[in-house]
């Protein structure tokens, strides 16, 4: 006799690299779905009467839709869905907290298997990408004449200013992106990792982009080689700031310019933007840890230790001042950088780097933790457990206790009005600044949040100023 | 941006050259001071070089670099009418200039080229710009055609006494101050570009006499634009980022010490990228 069969299927997992040969290679951890796996997991779907997903969504995708068309085998269909509203849908579904998201309000997600609506994503946009450019980008074959005379420069080319570049293209608008370093993307660019965002999907997502009119200027600093005032000057009707989050944090902690002690950034932009991974083939170096410690508990914690690991290191330590349970990290990079062999120092907290004669880094003296009332974030604070400090042999330390606002363009822009945590102050309907016709978006409003958070502001920005400059026009 | 080389110039054969790109956009804007980041290759790394000079009405950027590894021995091989795949700039604070008298301009090895940027900035400021330089022998000295074209005095040393004063730049640099003092000259600022041994020697120099002196610091940088902190120097009890918030410091102020080590951070690499690259070459 078969036994009945539950109604709603597990998950599919999605097959991935195998973790002991993955940190041995930067090649990207999940394979994603096939089609036959994708199409049995859109059948998860309850096709809800009035679906919650969409809500959790920044950017508002129609998950619902999207789902049954891959479902009944329309995935050039399902993209164009995705594409309405989501510029980027292959980024997505590779790093977006969707357990926070579309995922967190599945209603599915009660037992505990919400449909894996990510990794759906991820499969219509990679198997989309066969299509002409002109489908990719705007969801349609015929490309929209771009207005020459309404032009839109956006500052930075990170997920926020892509996304607005994107929205804007298929309204005919013309947009020309300005980007300092020498590659557009951003952090998904200098911050996040081959193996876990692949830049050939970055790269894809900008080659669309151009092929849909939007110009796009390396080496161009904002408030260097150009002001916002020079951009009005140069005939830009409107100028949208995603300058991003950029500048590394330090803790101010005795030692901290000790050979072997790093910021995140510098040293993932080394491994990334640079490929330092691939010294020496590549010029610029990555420094080489044997026991590495990364202080931090966000994705890029996560992002820089599995980076350590897959470079060599023979251990590789998280030092994070609360528990596991109060990291920020995206659940499936904490689930992946302990597969590999990532340890936690939880409820640790350094308070100076040792060095030998050298100024080479040896050790990290830690206090102790323990979790006390809540704070005004909501998460417990960490308060020092007395006389309980230790040493932990380190050789490269990594810092990813987070960014603040790049002071570039803004020391440029001194009329620009900024908050009291020196992030730039917008409307929060229009997302204009104080400075007429200038926007701003993504961390550089915010503070470091997520990819999709910027997406959703690039696309928020978009809308207001192609409805200014088409009603104008 | 592609930048083209419009001229090459070979200073001292095999080890310096001076390149004169065409960047209007970098040369509308840079002020002595600044720097740009270049990068040759795909696979290349980025690297800072001072700008010497800017010619904004013929929209060009001078530089002129030492062969010390990997990505110079490349860009030695460049010629006029090649193009340069990345040029980014101008980056960091320009120079505070004001009127303020003599300013005495001391440079040491490929820093005097990047210092005669500083001192025309000066001059045409009103000040009195006495140049001080310093070379091994009279062949490696830079530039000293250029500054006597815009300094009231040039002041040459040389440790074989080839030309000018046998020693150091430093020797040369304390008569000036205390000929300038004997004479009720009122000494407003030293500048100092060079080695970092150079650099620390002169501070350790004016630091009793309490004049104001500058340094331009070359740390090792990635981005060049403030996002890495590669480049951080500890400045009186601040830690600073040479590319954003320098290059220039309160040359009394710099922890030269630390520098100098954390100058060391990846010379291992650097010799294994160079061999790499002669490796590659003679294949």
């Amino acid at each position: 006799m078969t036994k009945k069969k539950s109604k709603i299927l597990p998950r599919r997992s999605m097959p991935m690299q195998d973790p002991a040969a993955r940190v041995g290679n930067f090649n990207e951890v999940a394979n994603g779905y096939s089609l036959e796996l994708a199409q049995e997991e859109a059948r998860r779907c309850l096709q809800c009467k009035t679906p919650t997903c969409q809500d959790g969504c920044p950017v508002e995708v129609d998950c619902k839709r999207f789902i049954r068309e891959l479902a009944e085998g329309q995935v050039e269909q399902a993209f164009r869905t995705i594409k309405e509203t989501n510029s980027l849908p292959a980024v997505c579904g590779r790093v977006c907290p969707q357990e926070n998201q579309c995922e967190g309000r599945c209603k599915l997600r009660p037992t505990g298997q919400p449909v894996a609506i990510g990794r759906l994503e991820r499969y219509v946009a990679d198997a989309f990408y066969a299509g002409t450019a002109c489908e990719a980008t705007v969801g349609r074959e015929d490309c929209p004449m771009i207005r020459e005379d309404l032009r839109v420069a956006a500052i930075g080319s990170g997920p926020a200013s892509l996304t607005l570049a994107g929205y804007l293209a298929a309204q005919g608008v013309k947009v020309e992106v300005f980007e300092a370093l020498h590659l557009p993307g951003g952090v998904l660019s200098y911050g996040i990792p081959e193996f876990r965002l692949p830049k050939s999907i970055v790269r894809t997502e900008v080659e669309t982009l151009k092929e849909q009119g939007v110009e796009f200027h390396m080496n161009w600093v904002g408030g260097k080689t150009m002001t916002v005032g020079d951009l009005f000057d140069q005939g830009f009707k409107a100028v949208f700031l995603g300058l991003g989050a950029g500048l590394p944090r330090f803790m101010k902690l005795p030692g901290e310019n000790l050979i072997g002690v790093f910021s995140a950034n510098e040293y993932l932009t080394r491994v990334n933007l640079m490929g330092g991974y691939r010294f020496p083939d590549y010029d610029t170096p990555v420094f080489p840890g044997r026991k590495v410690t990364v202080i931090g508990g966000g994705n890029v914690a996560m992002d820089a230790a599995r980076t350590a690991l897959r470079l060599g290191a023979e251990e590789v330590r998280i030092v994070y001042r609360r528990t596991q349970e109060e990291m920020p990290a995206r659940l499936e990079e904490l689930e992946h950088a302990l597969e590999e062999g990532v340890q936690l120092e939880i409820l640790a907290c350094p308070v100076a780097f040792q060095g030998d004669e050298g100024g080479r880094l040896t050790s990290m003296r830690v206090q102790k933790m323990c979790l006390g009332e809540p704070d005004e974030s909501g998460r417990c604070r960490p308060m020092p457990v007395e006389d309980e400090a230790y040493d932990l042999e380190t050789d490269l330390a990594i810092i990813a206790v987070g960014s603040g606002p790049n002071q570039i363009l803004l020391n440029a822009t001194p009329n620009l009005g900024l908050n009291s945590r020196g992030y730039i102050e917008v409307d929060q309907e229009t997302l204009e600044t104080n400075m007429p016709m200038v926007f701003a978006g993504g961390d550089i409003v915010t503070g470091a949040a997520t990819v999709v958070e910027a997406m959703g502001a690039g696309r928020q920005a978009g809308k207001e100023i192609s409805r200014r400059l088409l009603k104008q026009g | 941006m592609a930048v083209p080389i419009l001229h090459k110039r070979k200073l001292i054969p095999g080890r310096v050259s001076e390149l004169v790109l065409e960047a209007p956009q970098i040369a509308a804007k840079a002020e002595p001071g600044n720097f740009i980041i270049l990068r040759l290759a795909d696979d290349g790394e980025r690297i800072p070089l001072t700008i010497a000079d800017t010619d904004a009405a013929k929209g060009t950027i001078t530089l002129v670099y030492l062969v010390v590894g990997k990505s110079t021995a490349h860009l030695e091989t460049f010629e006029a009418g090649d193009t340069i795949l990345d040029v980014c700039g101008p980056l960091g604070r320009p120079t505070h200039i004001e009127p303020v008298g003599t300013v005495l301009c001391v440079g040491g090895g490929t820093g005097i080229a990047a210092m005669h940027h500083i001192a025309k900035g000066h001059q045409l400021a009103g000040n009195h710009v006495v140049s001080v330089i310093g070379a091994r022998s009279e062949d490696l000295l830079l530039f000293e055609k250029e500054l006597t074209a815009i300094s009231a005095e040039v002041l040459v040393a040389t440790d074989d006494g080839s030309r000018g004063h046998k020693g150091l730049v430093t020797e040369v640099l304390e008569q000036r101050i205390q000929q300038g003092i004997e004479a009720g000259e009122s000494i407003g600022e030293i500048v100092a570009v060079g080695p970092v041994p150079m650099m620390r020697a002169v501070a350790e120099l004016t630091r009793p006499y309490g004049i104001k002196t500058t340094v331009s610091l070359n740390s090792i940088m990635v981005d060049g634009i403030g996002m890495c902190g590669s480049c951080r120097v500890t400045v009186g009890d601040a830690v600073r980022f040479a590319c954003v918030d320098g290059p220039e410091f309160d040359a009394h102020q710099v922890d030269f010490e630390e520098m100098m080590r954390r100058q060391c951070t990846f010379s291992e690499q650097e010799k294994l990228s160079y061999d790499h690259f002669c490796r590659k070459c003679h294949d």
